[in-house]
């Protein structure tokens, strides 16, 4: 039966391309119909701060903004949460917690971003209002809204890298006297620290790119935001709003937006990939596991605890 | 490849739907209507599909030319790179309310208050008669048929101001609307509901009445875009029993006005 596997093989491997062919595709497709029109418009203009398409400016830069402002935000909120809860998960919760807890972040991952637009709508815009002031529709409420939107990628990410720890990195540590926190936080991140940058990576990939939701609760005014209850529109939304009836250059300046956002995501990417790869301790047979096999990088202090 | 050919097979799969009925696509100003005049036009005609489709005035003129649809919808005027190659056949009349939350005391504006609000040069509600409270302005994204038709009723030669929060379709505005003591926003006519406050301008009510008497201001045309080519057969009987008495009452049934026999 040789044969046949061979076939199996090679159509996997015709299927596992075509998924790059789609990848290559769209970058191609969105540059042909972009690129144009940044050149023939100028960087100048692209990057100037006016906004009106229909008048022949395409200032993308109060955009980009946005796009920073309320990923920063949501990873404000994300970063923090998300590691605690993957420590919790990973390191302290009874196994019968995380039967609960890890399922559940699950679903939240699945959960469809107009649902959680939508939430933002009659949960997070109201509040605002009358907590905060302003309109609600701000850069706040969708910091807020992606916030938790990217904490199943950052858990998920982050409880990896903390169980690709090794058992004895914790034993080591636990029998010199050190207690549980002091283990996490003095042995147990550290080896881990590559993998949660990479899960932080992501989560601001996932934040950049998310667009749903935002467009539903950013408020998506073009202006410069003085403060996070200002509305504000990020690159995703820009695309999302406009397309629908953009023609002519209108159209293309959309997808140059899309050409800035793909290029963003490409090297959040291509950073989490770096991040990933560097440091990782390489799998090996469970036998062969010993602090003396592990890089001198991640070679656990000699005295992990400094005041017992 | 596994992948194109499926893809090939769903687009053969789609053509053939489509040829056996009847394709429309564009404005999703005009969809919910355009959903109505199909169902009751398919009650006469059973075994005859008729598919609608959203995606905007722009996507459906599109989908005329390509031939996705036989039909496109569209509630903006036609460019004249578009007008050259496609037949607008008005359809029904919208007017286009200015709405306010049902708890705003203001009832009644000038279309030059509602100007400058738009323009951002007015930012109170006192300074028009309401309550001392910031005005959030609600407008469509740029491109959007609904915002186009307000720009060159209402705001020109101004601009909308930049701080005005956009929304992406007439749903949203109204739910934004209705949610917001001390938002302002415009949409389709039809579609104004209990959750918003329709005002009158300079006295005149938004209703069919004003509107057919000319004196309420803003009204716009809803289009059925088609190639010459195409209008013949079911295309052609289609519009025509939507123009015609029939498709008229609906039509007003609706909320919309019917086109200007």
């Amino acid at each position: 039966m040789r044969l046949p596997d061979k076939v199996v093989e090679r159509a996997l491997l015709l299927l596992a391309l075509s998924s790059v062919a789609v990848l290559a595709s769209i970058a191609f497709f969105i540059v042909r119909e972009g690129a144009p029109l940044i050149y023939r418009v100028g960087l100048s203009n692209f990057f100037s701060t006016d906004w009106h398409p229909t008048a022949g400016r395409f200032g993308i830069l109060f955009m980009l903004v946005g796009s920073l402002a309320v990923t920063v935000g949501a990873l404000a909120l994300g970063v923090p949460l998300g590691i605690s809860c993957a420590i919790v998960l990973g390191e302290m919760a009874p196994p019968r917690a995380r039967r609960i807890l890890k399922p559940a972040i699950e679903i939240l991952a699945g959960i469809p971003s107009v649902v959680y637009g939508f939430m933002g709508i009659v949960v997070v815009l109201p509040w605002i209002r009358e907590h905060l002031g302003g309109p609600g529709a701000s850069g706040l409420a969708a910091a807020v809204i992606l916030g938790i939107m990217i904490l199943p990628t950052i858990i998920a990410i982050s409880l990896d890298a903390l169980e690709a720890v090794p058992m004895s990195y914790r034993d080591g540590s636990l029998a010199m006297g050190a207690t549980e926190w002091q283990t996490v936080r003095r042995v147990v991140l550290p080896a881990a620290r590559s993998g949660i940058v990479a899960a932080v990576i992501l989560g601001t990939g996932r934040a950049v790119g998310e667009t749903m939701a935002v467009v539903m609760v950013a408020g998506n005014a073009v202006q410069l935001p003085h403060s996070p209850l200002d509305p504000l529109r990020t690159l995703t939304a820009n695309l999302a709003l406009e397309m629908g009836y953009a023609t002519g250059d209108h159209r293309a300046a959309l997808f140059a937006t899309g050409i800035v956002l793909f290029l963003i995501v490409l090297s959040l990417n291509g950073a989490a990939g770096l991040a990933r790869r560097r440091r990782r301790p390489r799998p090996r047979p469970r036998r062969t596991a010993s602090v003396a096999g592990v890089p001198a990088s991640e070679r656990i202090p000699p005295s992990p605890v400094s005041d017992p | 490849m596994a992948v194109a050919v499926a893809l090939q097979l769903v687009a053969v799969g789609c053509g053939r739907a489509a040829r056996r009925g009847l394709t429309l696509a564009g404005s999703t100003s005009l969809q919910p209507f355009a959903e109505k005049w199909a169902d009751a036009y398919q009650a006469r005609h059973p075994g005859l599909p008729i598919y609608v489709q959203g995606g905007g005035s722009t996507a459906g003129v599109e989908a005329a030319l390509s031939g996705a649809a036989e039909i496109g919808m569209a509630s903006r005027l036609l460019v004249p790179v578009e007008s050259a190659r496609l037949m607008a056949i008005p359809v029904a009349r919208d007017g286009i309310a200015v709405v306010v939350n049902p708890t705003n005391p203001v009832r009644d504006l000038r279309l030059d208050q509602v100007r400058a609000i738009y323009a951002g040069q007015i930012r109170n509600w006192r300074f028009v008669g309401g309550r001392n409270a910031s005005i959030a302005v609600i407008t469509r994204e740029e491109g959007s048929g609904t915002r186009s038709a307000f720009e060159a009723m209402v705001t020109d030669p101004l601009r909308i101001a930049a701080s005005a929060l956009v929304q992406d379709s007439t749903g949203a505005v109204r739910q934004m609307v209705a949610s917001d003591p001390a938002a302002i926003g415009y949409v389709s006519f039809g579609l104004v509901d209990a959750s918003v406050k329709a005002l009158s301008l300079r006295g005149v009510e938004p209703n069919e009445l004003n509107i057919d008497a000319g004196t309420y201001p803003l009204v716009r045309p809803f289009l059925f875009v088609v190639t010459p080519a195409r209008l013949k057969g079911v295309p052609r009987d289609f519009i025509d029993w939507i123009v015609g008495p029939e498709g008229r009452e609906l039509t007003r049934r609706e909320g919309l006005l019917p086109p200007r026999a």
